[in-house]
């Protein structure tokens, strides 16, 4: 029998529901997977991440905190309901790590910054909530870029993520923790926050699916705020499946997020395994070209031949206003960012520095709270929205989402869905591209757009290629798929049938992947 | 777009961010960059359109103005870095008469 930590969620709610194996062995062999991988201080009931001078070049750190005392006495409780022959949900017992962008009440909650560091939420989040009540095990919480603010996790204040496939690569973000926790098999399933692409490239750089579903689909409330009118969660998985029955259990209307949409997507499994024989796969001309990698083209070229012997039509689409998708974007969300962070005064949560006055106040504990990257887009933001550059800025950025919108409402008349490489590069070492923001934000170039407009889009392996810098390697490429808006269902369907035919194993692989996945 | 050091100054005080001048040295030119960057939106012609803030939703949300449950007090004052009386404390506010 293959290793609790290799199965994916949906093989082990089959044995766990034949009662093979219990909840609490499947999330004790994950605890001491990560034990083991992490660089936790593994002691107790909520186990705590070392410094980040103290990890070691093969610690994955993917956690920030890990709640090992209430996982285990939920799988504990799980094991008891079901001995006592209580019908229990699909993936009851499975378990997740979750961004900790996402409030839990009575564990910490930092968005990987100094300003929440041992913050304990007082309430869930609807995700939370919703995982919770179905039964999915929280084995604890990841980093991320400090406030989802980054494209590789290097943004934390707690110290860098590490790539499962090359530890001395980043795993993209600013979810790149629970990208990690995914491929380096210290979780079936994980939840990201995905604002510009901070799950699907993650998804992409690690070898996982990631997926960004309809914008208003996933409850915002307790979420924590980056950009209002772009953030949802989704999941990470190491199939198409296991994403589908986990984004299934939390996309539902929430009436207590006044952006939550009524309408009900399409079920998601239904439909899952009906093929692309048929159907017009649009590739985007804009996406694609100049400033993606050799090795994400070539990979990127040979999904398209799969396609066309899987019996689907390739037509060539135009999103001519995609060029301007990331300009747009980072006016945007530094916008809406600074505007969100605003609550952050030390007041009524969090650091404080004191001073004489109150507004002193607020200005030191922010200046001791942010880290560089969060005040380089407060600072953005709070240009961009001041008095006379409105209109200039987050005005005109906001018309052309509205015509980003458009092209895409006319390319899906052409294409039931589209498609383009998930990110221009595959996982870059760390370090690489700190000194540099602008190379750091061309990572959003291909998923900004479907994030603009709110339209599903997630991420899938497509293969492997080798980085421009190293000869010989081979690391994940992403192929993200685009639906029209609620339609996360096509895109799934798309994917399934991809996965089964080119049959890629999430397994991470290499000379400085993780020790004991193969 | 170039940003002056003393226009970053006069940002980070509305943006209540104490900025040493260093940080201020390194911020102007970077954000002089991204902002030349993100003017690109300036060369669509968009004089016609309509903003965009969500694709799906065009109109506010209400609910019934019905009273239902809230937070605890000590719940919410729990994370707070200063509770007086039950309260959020902050420095003084309002500068005393001379």
């Amino acid at each position: 029998m293959a290793a609790l930590t290799a199965l994916t969620a949906t093989e082990l709610s089959e044995r766990l529901g034949r009662g093979e194996v219990s909840a609490r062995e499947v999330v004790d062999a994950h605890l001491d997977r990560i034990a083991a991988t992490d660089g936790v201080v593994a002691d107790g009931a909520v186990w705590a991440t070392k410094p980040a001078g103290d990890l070691g070049d093969d610690e994955v750190h993917a956690f920030l905190h890990v709640t090992a005392g209430a996982a285990r006495a939920h799988a504990d409780d799980i094991d008891a309901r079901r001995a006592a022959g209580e019908q229990l949900g699909a993936l009851a017992g499975v378990p997740l790590a979750l961004k900790d962008i996402l409030t839990t009440r009575g564990a910490p909650t930092t968005c990987g910054s100094r300003m929440l560091e041992g913050w304990v939420p007082p309430y869930d989040a609807t995700v939370t909530e919703l995982l919770r009540d179905a039964d999915v095990v929280v084995l604890g919480k990841t980093n991320m870029d400090e406030f989802a603010m980054g494209s590789s996790t290097e943004n934390s204040a707690f110290g860098d993520t590490r790539n499962p496939w090359d530890l001395d690569r980043v795993p993209g973000g600013s979810s790149g923790g629970s990208a990690a926790a995914v491929a380096a098999l210290q979780a079936p399933l994980s939840i990201g926050t995905d604002t510009g692409g901070s799950i699907r490239q993650p998804a992409a750089l690690t070898g996982l699916v990631g997926v960004k579903p309809t914008y208003g689909t996933v409850s915002r409330r307790g979420l924590v705020a980056f950009a209002s009118s772009l953030d949802q969660a989704g999941p990470f998985a190491r199939t198409v499946e296991d994403a589908a029955q986990l984004l299934a259990l939390i996309q539902r209307h929430d009436p207590r997020d006044s952006t939550s949409v009524p309408d009900t997507p399409p079920d998601l499994l239904a439909h899952l395994r009906d093929g692309v024989d048929g159907l017009r796969i649009g590739v985007v001309t804009e996406l694609q070209g100049e400033g993606y990698e050799p090795g994400v083209e070539a990979t990127f070229r040979a999904t398209l031949e799969r396609f066309e012997r899987l019996g689907a039509t390739i037509v060539e689409v135009s999103l001519p206003h995609a060029p301007y998708g990331l300009p747009a974007y980072y006016l945007i969300a530094p916008s809406e960012c600074s505007s969100n962070l605003a609550r952050f005064d030390g007041v009524r949560y969090g650091l404080r520095v004191d001073a004489p006055t109150a507004e002193e106040m607020n200005a030191a504990t922010r200046a001791a709270g942010f880290g560089p990257e969060v005040k380089r887009r407060i600072m953005i933001g709070t240009h961009a929205l001041s008095s006379g550059y409105y209109d200039a800025y987050y005005l005109q950025a906001s018309k052309v989402r509205t015509l980003i919108a458009r092209d895409f409402r006319a390319a899906f008349e052409q294409a039931d869905v589209l498609v383009s490489p998930t990110s221009p590069s595959v996982a870059f070492g760390l370090g690489t591209k700190t000194a540099d923001p602008i190379a750091m934000y061309l990572n959003d170039v291909a998923t900004v757009p479907a994030s603009l407009a709110g339209t599903p889009a997630l991420s899938l392996p497509a293969g492997l290629a080798e980085a421009p810098d190293a000869p010989g390697t081979a690391l994940p490429v992403g192929l993200q798929v685009m639906a029209p808006l609620l339609r996360d269902d096509l895109m799934f369907r798309v994917a399934w049938a991809f996965e089964q035919d080119r049959g890629f194993a999430a397994i991470p692989t290499g000379p400085r992947a993780v020790e004991g996945v193969a | 777009m170039s940003l002056s050091p003393d226009e970053v100054r006069h940002v980070a005080r509305l943006a209540r961010l104490a900025l040493t001048d260093e940080e201020v040295t390194d911020l102007a030119p970077q954000l002089s960059a991204i902002l030349g960057y993100a003017e690109q939106v300036s060369e669509v012609a968009a004089d016609d359109v309509t903003p965009t803030v969500h694709p799906l939703a065009p109109s506010d949300v209400t609910r019934p103005d019905e009273p239902r449950p809230s937070l605890s007090r000590d719940d919410v004052l729990a994370g707070a870095p200063q509770v007086e009386q039950d309260r959020f404390a902050v420095p003084r506010i309002v500068a005393e008469e001379g």
